[in-house]
């Protein structure tokens, strides 16, 4: 059975400048297994970012349902993760503190966040350590680069341990080598925690290099055109994507999204 | 080096180059003093006065800064309220708006028959004329958080009050701070000017008295108490803000780096 079902998804909204009803999202169907890494692309504005909320719990459907481990998602779920493509670390606190942020709000942390004061410092300091960012701990945001704020908010998003990690286009903004060096450290955070991993990103190599399963959307109001298993080895190296395999998946899926746009 | 001491001197230089011009103006144009006194008249009705002007001086403070403290706090919640319910800033938003267009010299007789004459009035001034920049300014800080955050903070499970304690409230401060340095210049004009209309003490009184006693060179003095206390009190609530939200002035920059890129 599916971790994570849409089944039937349309969402409805109301243009508050215009009072126009506009259809983000319209029959979306999809379905991601527990510790699946799944990727949605598709032409920009077609209810991408809206299916994440819908996931999330941020948003309710106007039709259809969603389901998480079994049970409606109703309200916001507190056992996901989420990043951005801006960092939005809380600049009046260092990156130990921002990365601590979902301890302070999620139980069972919050209630122990005192007594337990040494080990969670331990384990920012652990998962700092795994996106290359040990000893700045103690930094402000101001002071790391685009790339090292959005390594810290990865950690931020998996600090509490949450069993669906959400990321809504988290590398667009950075320049295309950091971008790829951050696609290595996605993937060895994804082997070594095993959350669900919905990743939303228009860059199709991006889309390859990570995810076991790419979903397609159509322009808006957005659906699923088409889902592709991507099975290339893992661990994925940058070599990797210069392999003409690598190469002929994302040529495929290419020329998938251009009919999305016709239609 | 050479700059640093120049930034350091520049305001000390221009109150010099006022006062030469205030001198010059009276020696050229022949102007009497009980229109206008010299400067050394002025230090000299300071010295002569120097009693009266403390106490009344230091009612005038403590009318100020009791109407100031009630303005921070009922303008804080008020701000937070009206930043963070869009119910809340469609229903107080236009009062509040038309709450600030009245002229308050104009309330101070309204006051003065609910009240009596005497310090109440005076305070009352103060708050009314200072509690709206910090309304404005803490509302625009909660209404301007990145939809993004807060959508960070609901995943999670975050209660209004969370919110508020975690995000809210420290991202406000560099916002509150600086309406509280121009809150507290309103609040004396506040006083003063009720402690002219309707006051017993204070330095609004001393310039009414002196006024009215053709003794120029007192009101002039009186003035300068005020502008002194006015200066002061900005000073203070400059350094806490420079000592509290340091973070903001790098933050900003760091955002423009970004969005540049």
């Amino acid at each position: 059975m599916a971790f994570i079902e849409l089944a039937g998804v349309d969402l409805a909204y109301t243009a508050r400048s215009t009072g126009a009803n506009t259809l983000a999202v319209s029959g979306a169907n999809v379905d991601i297994a527990y510790g699946e890494f799944v990727s949605i692309v598709g032409p920009s504005g077609c209810g991408k970012s809206t299916l994440l909320k819908l996931i999330a719990g941020l948003m309710r459907p106007s039709r259809g349902n969603v389901r998480v481990d079994g049970s409606e998602v109703q309200r916001p779920l507190k056992t996901v993760g989420m990043a951005f493509q801006n960092a939005t670390l809380l600049p009046w606190r260092n990156i130990r503190d921002n990365v601590m942020l979902p301890l302070e709000i999620v139980e069972p942390y919050r209630s122990t966040q005192r007594q337990d004061r040494e080990k969670n410092h331990e384990r920012v300091e652990m998962l700092l350590a795994k996106v290359g960012l040990s000893g700045f701990a103690d930094r402000m945001p101001w002071e790391l680069s685009g790339g090292m704020q959005q390594r810290a908010q990865l950690c931020r998003a998996l600090i509490h341990e949450p069993s669906i990690l959400l990321l809504d286009e988290p590398f667009a903004a950075l320049d295309t080598f950091t971008r790829e060096e951050l696609w290595g450290v996605l993937q060895e955070l994804w082997s070594f925690r095993k959350c669900t991993i919905i990743l939303i990103t228009h860059e199709l190599r991006e889309a390859v290099f990570l995810a076991d399963t790419i979903h397609i959307m159509s322009a808006r109001p957005g659906h699923i055109i088409k889902t592709s298993k991507i099975d290339l080895p893992r661990p994925r190296t940058l070599e990797s994507t210069f392999d003409p395999k690598f190469v002929d998946v994302v040529h495929d899926l290419r020329h998938h999204i251009g009919k999305g746009k016709q239609s | 080096m050479k700059k640093e001491a120049l930034e350091r001197l520049a305001p000390w230089l221009t109150t010099a180059v006022f006062i030469l011009i205030w001198w010059l103006a009276i020696i050229v144009f022949g102007i009497k003093n009980y229109i206008l006194p010299t400067p050394l008249e002025t230090v000299q009705a300071l010295a002569k006065y120097w009693s009266p002007l403390l106490t009344n001086g230091m009612a005038t403070l403590a009318t100020t800064l009791i109407g100031f403290g009630i303005a921070v706090v009922i303008g804080m919640v008020l701000g937070i309220l009206v930043g963070s319910s869009r119910l809340a800033y469609k229903a107080l938003y236009p009062l509040l708006v038309a709450f600030n267009s009245v002229p308050k010299a104009a309330l101070i007789p309204i006051f003065v028959i609910w009240f009596g004459a005497g310090t109440l009035p005076a305070i009352m001034t103060a708050f009314m004329l200072s509690f709206f920049p910090v309304v404005a300014n803490v509302a625009t800080a909660f209404a301007t958080i990145e939809p993004e955050l807060l959508e960070v903070m609901r995943s999670l499970g975050a209660s209004q009050r969370d919110m508020t304690l975690k995000v809210g409230i420290p991202r406000s401060l560099p916002y509150f701070f600086a309406s509280l340095k121009i809150a507290i210049t309103l609040a004396f004009v506040g006083s003063v000017i009720a402690e002219i209309i309707a006051g017993n003490s204070g330095i609004g009184n001393v310039m009414l008295v002196a006024g009215s006693n053709f003794n120029v060179p007192l009101v002039f003095a009186a003035l300068v108490v005020v502008g002194a206390m006015g200066i002061g009190m900005y000073a203070i609530f400059d350094f806490i803000e420079r000592r509290m939200t340091g973070w903001s002035a790098r933050a900003e920059i760091t955002t423009q780096q970004i969005g540049g890129a």
